[in-house]
């Protein structure tokens, strides 16, 4: 067990290490998350009374689209060279190599949205901050989930011949629980509606998450296994 | 051999007897006219296609389990034709949808599941294309074949929330089913599952047969 | 799992009993058996698909046969795989090594995944041993071919395996990184290690061995000590082999 854990943070440990020399992941997930918030603000008029129903909705989707660059490109360090085949030879856990790459991924997530909720926030003038624990917790778990099947559909998309196509294409449609869940509780945030609403919205989420968790844990090895 | 002739001869006589029963013997809906025969063929497409990716899932499970690549060509068989009848659905719906609620498309939980389903399966299908080696199909679309199944379910109870807050304007017509009616669609699910099996041998001749040219190509 | 060099060198360290494995239709081992004693060199050719790669998957515990059975002192490789991979070292064409990282750190990551003690003396040691001690800090991604080769097989070594396999490890060398990975393989050798080579270079391969087989349609075609076949001739019994 403690072995398990051990190896989760020795990939973790690399993947930081990776990312602070090359920077590639963040840098490229940060600008294309920030531009997909620019552009989105085109759709209403400056000023609009309505727009204030369509923001959380506009936030997610930078997440959502940024994090899916930022999890091809982030995998392709594992493919470059082989080093995953060379993690699979070794004598760890499998699921213990596939959560540490799901750690790594949630934190450069988590990195991405910590610097671009504020500027968001900034453009939009809107709090989404009103209940602050609940926020933050509807996005660190909304990106757990998504880190999760991210990580697994990006090991499964760079192996196939259109590489970064496969991800969104397989990625999206199973993520719409968590999508659908996250922009309706940050609606809840920002209109200042029934909090109660919110709780079941982060109920979900959270089901979502141990149970991908889960399901993704016990299928591991027989997937990766040649 | 023979099993397989049987099938397709009472898949055959069934689809008429289906046919019969749907436009004949059940009476013409008292409301929505004779547009509501597209019931029988939309309700039992529903479940061949959640059938066939029940299937899927399951057979993913084996596969993984097994290494039996029998597995992987029934799954992936199935997830064929599940996508063949979960475009049935998602045709005849709107079809319906139309004469009946005046809107070709409703974002109606049920309605909406089937098209992430076939949103899912298309993903499903298209990795494989995309795969070269055998062994990773058969594995990594097993993992989509698994966690897909999983979803459906989360997907569905996401979108009926999402449609209690935003209150859903078009109300489903009609109570109680008459009892013609009901016997037609148990008719038709029959006639639809023998369809189902039939397709699946075929299905699974042809895979095999694909295999066996691949060896031959490759002594 | 200890594999304790005093054990009687005569037992069968590496058996494979009647190993098949099919990918679908395809069978790329029909039934393959031999047993290597505890140092042991075997080089192993033969044409493209033949196997040689399905058999380097399956001794590294990569992929498990579709029947028959692979034991290392007498336990199955099947039971409990991870004990048996700490023993592997594994060459291959490909580098597994990260561009961004320096080959320092990239030993280090390595020597970490496989729990090896005094991280910093051995991989000192095994930079020393392949030429890279003076670039050590550099990035990998900047390294040249040779020097790439080299850090792969410090790689493969830092957790002292006790079984080396090898896979088509000249392909792309240079002269210096292939006179490196000669001396690093004859002192191995000569270190009671177990090497199990796949090569198409068959002079190289016939050189170092000390056990040579053939294979050929996933099937072992020749199986012989080194001492049993003449050196010049070699080459005619291969390509008589392969012609049955």
């Amino acid at each position: 067990m403690k072995k398990y854990f051990k190896t989760i943070y020795y990939i973790f440990e690399k993947d930081i290490m990776l990312e602070m020399k090359s920077k590639e992941v963040i840098n490229s997930m940060l600008i294309f998350s920030l531009l997909t918030v620019i552009v989105f603000s085109f759709i209403f008029e400056p000023g609009a009374e309505y727009k204030i129903d369509l923001v959380g909705g506009i936030l997610w989707m930078a997440i959502v689209f940024a994090g899916i660059l930022g999890l091809n490109k982030s995998m392709m360090s594992e493919i470059n060279g082989g080093n995953l085949n060379a993690l699979l030879l070794a004598p760890v856990d499998k699921s213990a190599i596939f959560f540490g790459k799901v750690l790594s991924n949630f934190t450069f997530l988590i990195f991405m949205e910590f610097v671009t909720i504020p500027i968001f926030t900034v453009f939009y003038n809107v709090n989404i901050f009103k209940y602050t624990l609940l926020s933050i917790s509807v996005f660190i778990l909304g990106t757990y989930g998504f880190s999760v099947l991210g990580t697994l559909f990006s090991i499964i998309s760079v192996k196939s011949r259109t590489r970064e196509v496969m991800l969104p294409i397989l990625l999206l449609p199973l993520m719409i629980p968590v999508i659908l869940a996250a922009i309706q509780s940050i609606n809840i945030f920002i209109k200042g509606d029934e909090i109660s609403d919110a709780f079941r919205w982060i109920k979900l989420i959270v089901s979502f998450d141990l149970v991908f968790t889960f399901v993704v844990y016990a299928i591991f090895d027989y997937i990766v296994e040649e | 051999m023979k099993i397989e002739k049987l099938i397709d001869y009472i898949a055959f006589v069934l689809i008429i007897i289906a046919l019969y029963f749907a436009f004949i013997f059940a009476p013409v809906e008292k409301v929505m006219g004779v547009v509501q025969k597209i019931f029988y063929f939309h309700v039992a497409s529903a479940w061949i296609a959640f059938f066939a990716f029940f299937v899927t899932f399951i057979c993913s499970i084996f596969l993984l389990a097994t290494n039996k690549y029998i597995f992987d060509d029934i799954a992936s068989s199935s997830a064929e034709i599940g996508i063949v009848f979960c475009s049935i659905v998602l045709i005849t719906g709107p079809i319906w949808a139309k004469p009946i609620w005046g809107t070709w498309w409703t974002w109606d939980p049920r309605l909406t599941t089937t098209l992430i389903l076939w949103f899912i399966y298309v993903g499903y299908l298209m990795l494989r294309k995309f795969l070269d080696e055998d062994d990773k199909k058969a594995k990594f679309s097993a993992a989509v074949g698994i966690i897909g199944f999983i979803d459906v379910p989360i997907v569905f109870l996401s979108i009926r929330w999402w449609r209690t807050i935003h209150p859903n304007v078009l109300q489903k017509g009609g109570g109680g089913l008459h009892p013609d009616m009901l016997t037609s669609l148990i008719v038709s699910v029959i006639a639809f599952t023998f369809l189902y099996l039939m397709l699946m041998n075929k299905n699974l001749k042809i895979k095999n047969l694909e295999r066996n040219i691949f060896t031959v190509e490759n002594k | 799992m200890e594999f304790s060099h005093s054990k009687e060198t005569n037992s069968d360290f590496i058996k494979l009993d009647g190993v098949k494995k099919s990918y679908g239709h395809i069978d790329a081992l029909k039934g393959v058996s031999f047993v290597l004693k505890k140092g042991d060199f075997l080089s192993v050719f033969g044409p493209n698909g033949a196997g040689k790669s399905t058999l380097l998957k399956i001794l590294s515990a990569q992929t498990r046969p579709t029947k028959g059975k692979v034991y290392f002192n007498g336990i199955d490789l099947g039971k409990q795989p991870d004990e048996f991979r700490k023993t592997f070292g594994v060459i291959s064409h490909l580098p597994f090594l990260y561009e961004n990282l320096s080959a320092y750190d990239n030993l280090k990551f390595y020597a970490k995944i496989y729990g090896v003690q005094d991280i910093e003396v051995k991989v000192e040691t095994i930079l020393n041993k392949v030429e890279l001690t003076g670039r050590k800090n550099d990035y990998v991604r900047g390294y040249s071919r040779g020097m790439l080769q080299r850090l792969s097989i410090a790689r493969a070594l830092i957790h002292d395996p006790d079984i080396i396999l090898l896979d088509e490890p000249y392909t792309g060398l240079d002269q210096h990184a292939s006179f490196i990975l000669t001396n690093i393989l004859k002192e191995q050798f000569k270190n009671n290690k177990t090497i199990i080579m796949v090569t198409h270079n068959l002079s190289r391969g016939f050189d170092l061995a000390s056990k040579v087989a053939i294979m050929k349609k996933g099937e072992l075609a020749l199986f012989e000590e080194k001492e049993r076949l003449p050196e010049a001739e070699f080459e005619d019994i291969y390509i008589s082999t392969l012609e049955n």
